[in-house]
């Protein structure tokens, strides 16, 4: 069944009657407003002074210098790897994830919604976590090592493996979102003409995809080339991506010119991958179309499509499934065989002295307030800069769009230090508050709120509107009787995608100085920063239950995900 | 010799029988046209025949090879979808060209054959436009001329005409019948209009079910349908039951005069509206003038009788009698048949 | 609307407003403390790893009127550098966690206001590093030594090495996996250890010959424990293959500590001649806003109540004198008798170039 989307473009659809223009101008800096100001004070402030501190370091402003620190020979050589592993990456994801894209967007099969949670859980999860599961892949012992013999936990392939692992999900769920929503019939219409089976697919269905594999892959090349967590436990200290070495300079060195001249190269890059983004993905809003992904799903048939099924079954159970495996079996594995002890030892105050002055599961409790606060600042703030964004307009509008997006682009330790020389005057003298911790992951939430919520409120027809205003209602009480029920899957969506980002947060939250409550990879690490065999199974318990809680939060949004939109997660 | 032959073909979805022994047959340079209500399972037979289908039991043959495990672009066959399915990322010029290329045809011989078709079916010179600047009447003419272009041995065309607006639709069924005769062209179309499918095909074949329900010439069907079913899909609303003995049919009109022959014994009358006169009260059937309806030059009378269902009938505009008013009605002989019951 | 929905939608801008209400309760709550120059809070900037019992720092509310505020600022490099960019408007009233590996740098930032604690005359002078100044004021000390698992060399009828000098040797060929030094800090203690053993001049040959005998560099602590060393929980639920580890003199009666039920002997032991001494510190921060309550917490740190908490909390050692190890650390303890030291002021000169020719040596 063809949905009957009406495929306006732009001009048509943005332009209003003269008469309106000023007004609706106004209404869309209303709703900027509150957006604009956090991420003028949360975000471009701190950053900004952080690096012109450095810039300015040793008085006066020195561009000669810039330029050859730039130039160094040892940073010219990480930000050489820093393409080239993100590059790299980005190639494998697209390769081993593509398949996994089509099986879950066109074969009905028992289990698929099980299967789309469980391929995301990855991209949530902390790579404090994920390193030590991660080596238990590729490392000694691993699955590769038991089956080939090959162990790859010093090679710069352990950690394009896990970028595969964190990444499956953004190129399933972008591609994989549209790939659901091609008409097949418009293959059957090739193969009509004499096309076979895979020159069908090259001819129509790629170039319709076009758009979102590229947008897929340069969300994939800007997670990976902004990689920190990974490069540092899986790299070892041969290889160092520019954040790494950020993190380096300004954390361990207090190098600050060294660091502000990376964050400038990052800041360079990520605005390059951002401004392509923005574009392409402008350009995918174009005339395709857009069928109800119920019915373009069909059951396997043949043994080619049993087969793929297969293969994407396999992938998924060794690169993604057998990670978080090795932890949940290394939570039960004690000393007196498999049981519940460590899981119950969370539920004890640490009587030995310990570090914990409180059972270790209250990091649980920690962590979803923060989440839940992160969440709410997440869904208001990208709510109302994605009701902002709705209708396109201007440069300007468009430019706050990928403004949005640069949090994603900057290191932790950027911000956490921003933050500090910043904050640190009334009426903003956060840097002793715990809501600090929420507001800093919020600025890694609300990226993906936005991109959730935008195609989404984009998609409701004007019409709608304009029919509700001739029947009487006021903008807001349209946006609330039109809008509003119709995006308010999506919202849910993003509040539980923002929920899941923030609940696995690490950088921000430990740049933060903090009152003593740890969130759950706070206290993740903490807990596998010392000796014992009961601090190492209690981690490994309590990674398994943030595992849970996100796969959990994640399971729950399928259920409300939205069938007709293409948002990007 | 027929170039289409499908024998017993049948296909389930679930429990439900999409298709159900199906025989047909499309000689070559014909225009067969499916006709059907809509779940009668006409566009499962195109896809059948194209191989995008499988069926679960009979035979296709294709020139008389069957073609059982040949995948769908090696069958020769063209189809031209219901919403055309055009390719949005390409222009007009691509979109024709796109079989040609498949064939391994040469950009001289492409950029030729892309002029000829858009000049056969109306468009010259829009090899640059975009579909989506296409008007509906555009894009069928594009796709046909995409579906032309490698030329097929059959080509196949699901409801070729559906999303148009009557007038184009009119004007379009006849270009399309015209060109077909040219090309000599095998065409099998299927479609849910009576009026299309007539004015297209050289034979017509009714679906309900799964099933034919008849098959024949356009105008053996319309002169005589198989079925109340096919009798009423094609718009005919006289319909009663009746009792034939000899050249006289006991209807609750009562007794109506059918020609020699008539099937004998328990059946359906079927009267063309044509053959309802309408007249002075008294004679004949009293009936009362319930509405009218007003096309080109002929006026549709909707008429309650005294006994049995209503009936519609056919006068010309001078001889229309007012709303409300008393009429006595008869039937032509010639204008009436006797169907089978069901 | 669906008024489930409305009452969520409100929820969340409930929630939203809410928190920066709090926030602002929090901000506030933060700056009195100065204000009346002798508020109730004295706060303390530390790294992630200080630990203390509740019964210690509610002795210290009974004692001073003062509640402690801890706030954790990272791991030990990370805390002080937030320090030193704060200066002048720092974010507590006292630092701890400054070791002799970094002191000059927080010294030569002029981070901290001298004071001299009182009870400072219990603790031996070899300690106090800053001297006569008294920016800082001693705290703990902890030693980095190599550790082995006992069980690996049980099993092979081998001695464990004591020595520096024994690690180069053939027998231990590919046992040994220490931190990096550019950025883990007993990867740099221990890197310090071989300068302080060897000499300025002689520890980049002992170094070569270290890689020549299969030693693996990982980035972290975690990583070296958990992973690769076999004596661990974690090395040998993944089989790891390095019975030997740099990791702290305080690590194998932690590992009694934390068993269950708990062993009569440490699964891993302690190369003793292969240590490096590590000294903590804390110090008043320049322009804290409850320097009197800061004070108070310096004294309170050198007290024997907190000298005695603290070796079960952050498995260091005391400074003073007369406070007493607990049985754990006498029974599974070792004593480090020659722990190798570099002067704080050598080691601020000479550390970045250090570990820059440590890399080229030990990474390329």
């Amino acid at each position: 069944m063809v949905l009957d989307r009406p495929e306006v473009d732009d001009s048509a659809r943005a332009a209003p009657p003269a008469g309106t223009a000023p007004r609706g101008t106004a209404v869309r800096f209303a709703l900027m407003a509150v957006p604009v100001a956090f991420f003028a004070v949360f975000f471009a402030y701190p950053v900004s002074a952080i690096v012109s501190r450095g810039l300015h370091h040793g008085g006066g402003w020195d561009p000669g210098r810039i330029v050859a620190t730039a130039t160094r020979p040892d940073i010219l050589g990480v930000l050489w790897f820093t393409t080239w592993q993100a590059l790299a990456s980005t190639a494998l994801t697209l390769l081993l994830a593509l398949p996994g894209a089509y099986v879950l967007a066109r074969l009905d099969f028992p289990g698929r919604r099980l299967l789309r949670a469980v391929v995301t859980v990855p991209f949530v999860l902390p790579t404090v976590v994920v390193g030590a599961a991660f080596l238990a892949l590729v490392g000694r012992g691993g699955l590769l090592d038991d089956l080939w013999g090959v162990r790859l936990d010093t090679t710069v392939w352990a950690i394009l493996l896990a970028h595969v692992f964190f990444n499956y999900a953004v190129v399933v769920r972008t591609v994989g979102g549209l790939w659901a929503q091609l008409d097949p019939r418009q293959e059957e219409a090739a193969r009509m003409l004499g096309a076979g089976r895979f020159a069908a697919w090259r001819s129509v269905t790629l170039p319709a995809l076009a758009p979102s594999l590229a947008a897929a892959a340069l969300m994939v090349f800007l997670f990976t080339f902004t990689s920190f967590g990974v490069v540092q436990i899986l790299g070892g200290p041969t290889f160092t991506t520019l954040e790494v070495e950020i993190y380096r300079q300004t954390a361990d060195l207090l190098d600050l010119p060294t660091a502000a001249v990376l964050t400038l190269l990052q800041f360079a890059a990520v605005g390059t991958v951002l401004a392509v983004h923005a574009r392409i993905v402008r350009r995918r809003e174009t005339a395709l179309r857009l069928v109800d992904p119920a019915h373009t799903a069909h059951r396997p048939r043949g043994a080619a499509q049993w087969l793929l099924l297969g293969g994407v079954g396999a992938t998924v159970a060794a690169l993604l499934l057998a990670p978080p495996a090795v932890l949940v079996e290394r939570s039960l594995d004690t000393p007196r065989g498999y049981g519940l002890d460590y899981y119950r030892a969370l539920f004890e105050v640490d009587s030995r002295g310990g570090s914990f002055l409180v059972p270790p599961i209250e990091a649980v409790g920690n962590s979803l307030g923060y989440a839940l606060a992160a969440t709410a600042v997440s869904v208001t703030v990208g709510g109302l800069a994605a009701a902002a964004l709705t209708r396109r307009a201007g440069r300007l509008v468009r430019g706050f769009d990928a403004l949005l997006m640069l949090p994603l682009g900057v290191s932790a330790v950027t911000v956490g230090f921003g933050f500090l020389i910043t904050l640190d005057e009334p009426p903003l003298d956060l840097r002793t508050s715990w809501i600090l911790v929420p507001l800093a992951q919020a600025l890694v939430g609300i990226p993906f709120v936005v991109r959730i919520m935008l195609p989404v409120l984009r998609a409701v027809d004007e019409r709608l509107r304009e029919a509700a205003a001739v029947l009487g209602a006021s903008p807001l009480r349209a946006w609330r009787e039109v809008d509003l029920p119709l995006v308010r899957r999506a919202l849910l969506v993003a509040a539980g995608f923002a929920f899941a980002v923030s609940l696995g947060e690490f950088g921000a939250t430990v740049f933060i100085a903090r009152p003593d409550n740890p969130t759950l990879p706070v206290a993740v690490a903490r807990l596998l920063g010392r000796p014992g065999e009961l601090n190492y199974g209690q981690a490994m318990a309590l990674a398994t239950l943030l595992m849970a809680v996100c796969a959990a939060a994640l399971l729950l949004l399928e259920r409300f995900r939205p069938d007709k939109t293409s948002g990007e997660f | 010799m027929a170039l289409l032959r499908l024998e017993d073909v049948g296909v389930r979805f679930g429990g439900r029988a999409a298709l159900d022994g199906v025989d047909l047959e499309v000689p070559e340079h014909r225009t067969v046209c499916v006709l059907g209500p809509s779940g009668s399972g006409k566009s499962t037979l195109l896809r059948v025949v194209a191989g995008l289908q499988r069926a679960d039991r009979g035979r296709v043959l294709l020139a008389g090879a069957d073609q059982a495990g040949v995948p769908p672009h090696r069958r020769g066959v063209g189809l031209m979808f219901q919403d055309h399915q055009l390719f949005p990322q390409r222009d007009v010029a691509g979109n024709v060209a796109f079989g040609l290329r498949m064939r391994g045809a040469g950009r001289e011989e492409r950029a030729r054959r892309v002029g000829e078709l858009l000049e056969l079916v109306g468009l010259p010179g829009a090899q640059r436009r975009a579909v989506p600047t296409l008007s509906g009447g555009e894009q069928q003419r594009v796709a046909l001329a995409r579906a032309l272009a490698p030329e097929p041995k059959l080509l196949m065309l699901d409801e070729p005409l559906g999303q148009l607006d009557r007038g184009l639709r009119e004007r379009l069924v006849t270009e399309l019948r015209g060109l077909f005769g040219r090309l000599g062209t095998t065409v099998l179309a299927v479609t849910h209009d009576q009026g299309e499918a007539f004015a297209l095909a050289d034979r017509v074949v009714v679906m309900r079910d799964g099933r034919v329900a008849q098959s024949g010439t356009p105008l053996e069907v319309w002169q005589r349908p198989a079925s109340r079913f096919v009798a009423r899909f094609l718009g005919f609303d006289n319909l009663a039951d009746c009792t034939v003995s000899g050249t006289r049919a006991d209807t609750p009109w009562g007794a109506v005069e059918v020609p020699a022959g008539a099937p004998q014994g328990e059946g359906t009358l079927l009267v063309r509206p044509s053959g309802v006169r309408v007249g002075p009260e008294g004679e004949g059937l009293a009936a009362t003038v319930e509405a009218r309806t007003f096309r080109a030059g002929r006026v549709a009378v909707r008429l309650r009788p005294d006994a049995g269902p209503g009936l519609e009938a056919d006068c010309a505009l001078g001889e229309v009698p007012p709303e409300g008013a008393r009429v006595g009605l008869r039937f032509g002989v010639g204008e009436t048949v006797v169907l089978d019951r069901a | 609307m669906n008024s489930q929905l409305r009452r969520a939608v409100g929820t969340a801008l409930a929630t939203a407003l809410g928190a920066t209400a709090l926030a602002a309760c929090g901000g506030e709550s933060g700056g009195t403390g100065g204000q009346d120059g002798g508020g109730s809070t004295v706060t303390l900037v530390t790294h992630d790893s200080f630990a203390a019992s509740e019964e210690v720092l509610k002795e210290f509310t009974e004692q001073t009127g003062y509640t402690v505020k801890v706030l954790k600022s990272g791991d030990a490099g990370t805390a002080l550098n937030k320090e030193i960019l704060t200066k002048g408007s720092p974010q507590g009233d006292v630092f701890f966690g400054v070791d002799n590996t970094l002191l000059s740098r927080a010294l030569d930032n002029d981070l901290f206001t001298p004071y001299e604690a009182k009870g400072l005359d219990r603790v031996a002078a070899e300690f106090q590093l800053d001297g006569e100044k008294k920016r800082v004021t001693p705290v703990d000390t902890g030693d980095i030594c190599v550790n082995y698992d006992r069980e690996f060399f049980a099993e092979r009828k081998l001695e464990p090495p004591r020595t520096f000098a024994d690690l180069a040797e053939p027998a231990y060929k590919d046992m040994l996996v220490v931190e990096n030094a550019a950025t883990s800090s007993p990867g740099l203690g221990f890197l310090l250890g071989t300068v302080g053993a060897f000499g300025e001049d002689g520890w980049q040959d002992y170094w070569t010959k270290l890689r020549a005998n299969g030693v693996k560099v990982v980035d972290g602590w975690e990583q070296a424990y958990n992973e690769e060393f076999s004596g661990s929980a974690g090395g040998r639920q993944s089989g790891a293959e390095r019975p030997l580890v740099v990791s702290y003199a305080s690590s194998p009666p932690v590992e009694v500590l934390y068993a269950e039920p708990q062993p009569e002997e440490a699964p891993t032991g302690v190369a003793t001649g292969t240590c490096f001494r590590q000294i903590e510190f804390a110090g008043l921060l320049d322009g804290a806003k409850n320097e009197k309550g800061g004070k108070a917490l310096i004294d309170f740190l050198v007290s024997t109540a907190f000298q005695e908490d603290m070796p079960l909390n952050m498995f260091v050692h005391p400074v003073v004198a007369d406070a007493k190890l607990p049985e754990l650390f006498t029974e599974h303890g070792v004593v480090v008798e020659e722990p190798a030291t570099v002067a704080p002021a050598t080691i601020a000169d000479k550390r970045e170039q250090w570990v820059r020719s440590w890399s080229s040596i030990v990474l390329k």
